[in-house]
């Protein structure tokens, strides 16, 4: 069986997209010959092209913006933001067309558009190189909203993106770029809009999207020692959310925890609990906790393990939600 | 200021309706007459949109009075294969592409956003109020006809307020860059709400083009026929492979900003005065008369269609209600989500 990175998957489902549907472009600052800062275009300006794979200039508004007029002549456009921090000047464009285009044309013109979007932290990198940018794209109304934390799940998630008839967000989680699954690239699985359960317990469930899921699974081992065992729920799509599934494994226990790296206030998490309130009220053992990045910028690198939740932080969680 | 006085403005036909340039711009008879006609119209709606905000029948106005010739004559340099992208002031330019009017000014009865019509039909994006957006749209557009190998352009219009933009900027490298066909069209009427175009920048738009590498042109904005030709122009030279052109129509918002805005709070009359002197229809009847083209019947006639036209519409629109309150949530997604379709459920009930 195969092994392959996160950057690997995602490059692979690049290349199947631009394989199967001529119509996809891949764009962004540095995907043509240098294959993207992380390497996630590798090779495919070479293999397709650089009428289908090509730079753009340093300017992330026009970017957005032009994949608005190549969806309009037909296109499908697959945009790079360099980096979570550099993402924003194209807000304007995202949130007043690509979200919009569709409901202000009354359906006649149709958005087919992905925007990756490498985010979050914990790779020791420069300021506007951590940060967690998806309450602004779930908040937008009109857009999909997805986070892979695995390889094989990235693939999928960005095949189904791709293929996907609304415009997609894709934030990948750049700290596990470098992780590696075992297993078939394939877009069969669950879809968008579908969580999926990555470990089963029945003490507490820990429900996370992207790089955390992973501090999630070795909180979840460290608890295991202690006869607490967690439900590790991977949300996957932000946008559509999963409710049932959240709402499923808060009555299953009775006991929740989310994780999030982005800043506490208006986070994923609120709506996460939210939903478990209206859902799953009567079914709660103990208050839902959070476990989040504090409601400040994020730190410089010697200090960024200060404001990432740790396994120590998410285990403390746990455990204080079991002993309520 | 000298920077001003640096980029010369092509003109030929003076206020007075006399040629001072070429005005053999490959028009026929007919086409030529046609253009006064759509200006004629055009003007006429305009001035019943206005009255039919104040009757309480539209939302807000966006007025074009002075600058019919500007949009008449780009618009009508486009072709069938080319497109469009407003910004929210070119119902002219949308009446020459043959948009449906009826459709157009759901915008302004406030029945639906920007895109009440089929954008598709006429080549005529939806209306954008962000000022600027619009321009990448359309380079972005040109793009993908250059990629398909169409031999098609793209046309943005946006005002000279909205090149403070950096989406300007932007739109225009990127245009150069990928030589996408894209025409970057300029109505610079003066003012943007109240601010003059003194306090919006300091040169002039069009001599920006020499930065990003393309032509800039400065036309009379009033003179309909050198609009005409400046925009056939860089459209013939956009669909063969020439890359994007930057065209700076010089003309004025006679009226307010929108129905919403006193003009008078900001602006002087006597600058208003001159530039009625301006006018690019009398202007135009004028040098068409002189010609022996149209005369005091012909004119008579197209007035007379225009107020059958004007009353069609008004008895059209006047009648439309709000749409289906379904309409809320059923264009946002291809494929909603469920939070959306128990949201539509919890507000609508089953129907």
């Amino acid at each position: 069986m195969a092994e392959h990175t996160m950057v690997a998957a995602l490059n692979a489902a690049l290349r199947g997209s631009l394989q199967e549907d001529p119509r996809t472009l891949v764009f962004g600052e540095d995907v043509g010959e240098l294959g993207g800062v992380f390497r996630v275009t590798e090779g495919l300006q070479r293999e397709f092209g650089r009428e289908r794979v090509f730079n753009t200039p340093i300017a992330e508004a026009g970017i957005a913006g032009i994949c608005v007029g190549l969806a309009m002549a037909g296109w499908r456009p697959v945009a790079e933001m360099q980096f979570d921090g550099f993402s924003y000047p194209a807000l304007d464009q995202v949130i007043g067309h690509v979200a919009k285009y569709r409901e202000r044309t009354r359906g006649r013109v149709a958005m087919p558009i992905t925007i990756r979007i490498p985010s979050f932290g914990g790779i020791r990198g420069k300021e506007h190189h951590g940060e967690s940018p998806e309450t602004y794209y779930v908040h937008t109304a009109g857009l999909k909203v997805l986070t892979p934390s695995t390889p094989l799940d990235a693939y999928r998630l960005l095949r189904l993106a791709i293929a996907d008839p609304d415009p997609v967000i894709v934030l990948e989680p750049k700290s596990r770029y470098w992780s590696k699954e075992e297993g078939e690239l394939t877009a069969e699985g669950p879809g968008i809009g579908r969580a999926r359960t990555l470990r089963e317990g029945s003490s507490c469930v820990l429900i996370s999207y992207g790089a955390m899921i992973q501090r999630c699974l070795e909180a979840a081992s460290v608890l295991e020692a202690e006869g607490v065992t967690c439900t590790v729920l991977d949300l996957r799509s932000l946008v559509p959310l999963d409710v049932e599934a959240i709402a499923g494994a808060a009555r299953s226990t009775g006991r929740v925890v989310v994780v999030h790296e982005a800043p506490m206030t208006l986070g994923m998490g609120a709506e996460i609990v939210a939903r478990i309130v209206e859902e799953a009220f009567d079914h709660l053992e103990a208050p839902v906790l959070r476990v989040t990045g504090p409601d400040v910028p994020y730190p410089p690198a010697s200090l960024e393990q200060v404001y990432l939740p740790s396994v120590e932080r998410i285990s403390a969680a746990v455990r204080k939600v079991v002993a309520y | 200021m000298s920077s001003e006085n640096a980029v010369p403005i092509v003109q030929l036909i003076a206020p007075d309706g006399t040629a001072v340039g070429d005005t053999g711009v490959g028009l026929s008879d007919d086409q030529m007459r046609e253009l006064l006609r759509l200006m004629i119209r055009a003007r006429r709606l305009d001035r019943e949109c206005w009255a039919l905000q104040r009757q309480g029948e539209l939302t807000v106005y966006p007025p074009f009075e002075g600058q019919e010739a500007a949009q008449v004559g780009s618009a009508f340099a486009l072709g069938p294969a080319d497109f469009a992208f407003p910004s929210f002031r070119e119902l002219a330019a949308a009446i020459v592409r043959g948009v449906d009017v009826v459709e157009y000014l759901q915008y302004h009865r406030g029945t639906w956003h920007g895109g009440p019509y089929d954008p598709y039909a006429s080549g005529f994006a939806p209306i954008c109020v962000p000022v600027a957006t619009q321009i990448v749209h359309a380079v972005g557009w040109a793009i993908g006809a250059r990629l398909d190998g169409k031999a098609a352009c793209s046309l943005a219009y946006f005002g000279e307020g909205s090149a403070s933009e950096g989406d300007f900027h932007e739109a225009a490298n990127m245009a150069a860059v990928f030589g996408a066909p894209a025409i970057l069209f300029c109505q610079n009427n003066g003012w943007a709400i109240s601010v003059p175009s003194t306090e919006q920048f300091a040169a002039p738009i069009a001599a920006r083009a020499g930065g990003y590498g393309f032509p800039g042109v400065r036309v009379d904005g009033n003179d309909v026929l050198a609009v005409y030709a400046v925009t056939r122009e860089a459209a013939e030279r956009a669909r063969s492979g020439g890359g994007p052109t930057l065209i700076e129509a010089m003309t004025y918002r006679v009226g307010a900003h929108s129905t919403a805005d006193d003009a008078s709070r900001y602006r002087d009359e006597a600058e208003v005065e001159v530039w009625r002197a301006r006018d690019p229809i009398e202007r135009y009847r004028l040098h068409l008369a002189t010609r022996g083209l149209v005369d005091d019947a012909w004119i008579a006639g197209v007035d007379a269609d225009a107020e059958t036209w004007v009353a069609e519409i008004r008895a059209a629109l006047t009648v439309l209600d709000a749409p289906p309150a379904s309409e809320v949530f059923d264009h946002a997604f291809a494929e909603p989500p469920a939070t959306v379709l128990r949201q539509r459920e919890e507000l609508l009930g089953d129907g």
